[in-house]
């Protein structure tokens, strides 16, 4: 019995302290830049112990459902909300992009190691127009192109933030993908086969010979695969590197509306990489009811300055410095405990 | 010692109370749960009706139009060629650590059986994708193209993921339920059937088929109608071999998609209400599915006793 008291007071000492010593943050949403942000979440603590971030890998859509029924204090998402769904938070809200993530094309031809694609060409193979590889309009680019026979589509089978970006772009590209498919996280897809995130498409393609299919670049470059450089709204065969990504960001930043939410598909800039997209964190602007605001607003400080630096070792373009500024006035406006 | 004498009473209704508060307490939350399913699908069956969810097949999240049998079809036909494969084989495996192992093996044989129900199902969904799948592509789909390719089921271009590996998959995962209460059945024939078909001169295979086949039938039913529950609301290991991909196809080469893997597939990112909706309405057909055929199978199990 005393045992049991004794133990019983030492766990209360215990819980007690922790609560009295970190400020407890909850987060969910995309899974996308989870790799970037379990990093950011962890080397953030380790300078400011008082705020412990909890983010759980969810899914855009889980993210902003959660965001808006308030059970959690932050989410994220890759594509911004729709105006509806911010009419539905039923409050003042912030979209903040905290890096520049892209969607690349990866195939698996044996012997072949550059492929040129155009927003046309991508379109006709995920309609299924194309279905040969010596179809002459992909000989018409590449006419060194030695792979021969039908094309394997393979896309993503869960709804996903990938899928989103990867959609929206094909939308304004191409008009028959508007009016036949159309842009969001889960679609109907006319050919392929469907992997299981983006590790599952991956490993298809990976497998399956004359396949081809889109993923996010850190997987590509970890599986090892080929890229396909794509054709830019200036008509330049672009690969996706952290520069061309960058390119893109600096191109439409003066385009940027006040509240962020812009897409950087088909970027018009010289040398930008035309499948590429912010990634948000979704703020409300009113957080000044409980202690938690200060954390979280401390949090993005730190990842708007020394955040930056680290999303490059794991593949994330950092912001361009002009937006960080402009991030950093609106981060003032968001109302904390004084 | 009067005392005494009440508060057992008193302890053995108290435990009573409990375990009758429990018992209904499943059966609640049994209802609770289909209650929650069509409550959640509500919004969806406002824009269509079920009878048109049932029979359309045109899912598209983008413009809001959910059709199922795609994916009911999918179910159905992965887990019936699943059965197809492992039936024979879980009853000859009964029948053989039964009626001819020596007891050593059979205790040691039946140990393994039993083992494959305990490997977590997303470690046969990795076994499906690094093993199943390339020996699919390369050895045998090719050739049951050549040699059987006039037949509908075997056309087409041979991707390795498909009905075919789902199918292949599920029935090993199966395959221990089935053996089991096969065994189960077995067992419960008296020796002296048995030992009364050797005694007018049947061979051992005679004796199995008139003594034991014949009058488990029933029980046999039962054991096929747990194992398609089994098949019908597996979801990892098939979604990562099925080839995610909502459509009606003669071939068995050609991917699919299921009721469970589409839930899994796409609930984290819907973002629209009619979506999740849907979603949910496809969770309740395949709850009503499951819960039917485990009805069915018990039914039979409770006639035999």
């Amino acid at each position: 019995m005393k045992k049991v008291q004794r133990l019983l007071i030492l766990s209360s000492i215990c819980f007690s302290g922790l609560a009295s010593t970190a400020t407890l943050i909850h987060g969910a949403g995309a899974t996308f830049p989870y790799p970037l942000y379990s990093k950011w979440f962890t080397d953030f603590q380790k300078v400011n112990p008082d705020v412990q971030i909890n983010y759980q890998s969810i899914g855009s859509g889980g993210g902003i459902r959660q965001f808006t029924d308030r059970t959690i204090d932050f989410g994220a998402t890759d594509t911004p909300m729709t105006d509806e769904q911010i009419k539905k938070v039923g409050e003042p809200m912030l979209h903040v992009p905290t890096a520049i993530g892209s969607v690349v094309l990866s195939f698996n031809l044996p012997g072949v190691k550059t492929l040129k694609l155009t927003g046309e060409l991508i379109a006709g193979i995920f309609l299924g127009e194309i279905t040969q590889w010596e179809d002459p309009r992909l000989k018409a680019i590449n006419p060194d192109l030695s792979a021969k026979g039908s094309i394997l589509v393979i896309h993503r089978s869960d709804g996903s933030g990938t899928t989103g970006v990867f959609t929206d772009y094909l939308s304004k590209v191409s008009t028959p993908w508007k009016d036949k498919v159309g842009a969001g996280t889960a679609v109907n897809w006319p050919v392929g086969l469907g992997g299981k995130g983006n590790e599952g498409v991956a490993g298809l393609i990976k497998q399956t010979p004359q396949s081809i299919g889109y993923i996010e670049y850190v997987y590509a470059k970890t599986n090892g695969l080929s890229v396909a450089q794509v054709k830019n709204k200036r008509g330049e065969f672009v690969e996706p590197t952290l520069k061309s990504l960058t390119a893109a960001a600096l191109s439409e930043i003066s385009q940027m509306p006040k509240d962020y939410r812009l897409s950087l598909t088909q970027a018009s800039g010289k040398g930008s990489y035309p499948i590429s997209a912010f990634t948000y964190l979704l703020i409300r602007q009113d957080m000044s009811k409980s202690n938690k605001g200060q954390g979280l607003v401390a949090f993005l400080k730190w990842a708007l300055s020394e955040g930056q630096s680290r999303a490059q070792t794991l593949e994330y373009a950092p912001l361009p410095p002009a937006l960080i500024k402009r991030l950093e006035a609106t981060l003032q406006t968001i109302k904390v405990v004084p | 010692m009067r005392q005494l004498k009440k508060d057992v009473r008193f302890a053995d209704r108290f435990f009573l109370a409990c375990v009758r508060f429990l018992a209904l307490a499943v059966i609640v939350l049994l209802l609770g749960m289909g209650f929650f399913l069509w409550d959640a699908s509500g919004t969806a069956l406002k824009s269509i009706s079920f009878f048109t969810f049932l029979t359309t097949s045109a899912w598209d999240p983008v413009r809001d139009v959910y059709g199922a049998l795609p994916v009911v079809y999918g179910t159905l036909i992965s887990s019936f060629l699943s059965l197809f494969i492992a039936f024979p084989l879980s009853v000859g495996v009964a029948l053989f650590l039964n009626e001819l192992a020596p007891p050593f093996l059979a205790k040691v044989l039946g140990f393994l059986v039993e083992m494959l129900a305990a490997i977590p199902s997303v470690v046969y969904g990795l076994w499906g994708v690094f093993v199943l799948v390339p020996w699919l592509r390369t050895e045998v789909q090719p050739l049951l193209i050549q040699k059987l390719g006039f037949l509908p089921m075997f056309q087409g271009p041979a991707y390795g993921v498909g009905m075919m590996a789902a199918g292949c998959v599920l029935s090993l995962m199966v395959l221990p339920t089935i053996s089991s209460v096969s065994r189960e059945v077995f067992r419960a024939i008296p020796e002296n059937q048995r030992e009364a078909a050797l005694a007018l001169g049947a061979t051992r295979w005679e004796m199995m088929k008139l003594a034991l086949l014949r009058s488990s039938r029933s029980g046999l039913f039962a054991a096929f109608m747990l194992g398609l529950g089994r098949a019908l609301g597996e979801t990892m290991a098939v979604t990562m071999v099925i080839g995610n991909r909502a459509q009606i196809v003669s071939s068995l080469l050609a991917p699919a998609q299921t009721m469970a893997s589409v839930i899994a597939n796409e609930y984290a990112e819907a973002t629209s209400d009619v979506h999740l909706s849907a979603l949910a309405l496809v969770g309740l057909l395949l709850f009503g599915i499951t819960f039917v055929t485990n009805a069915v199978a018990r039914l039979f199990i409770w006639r035999l006793k």
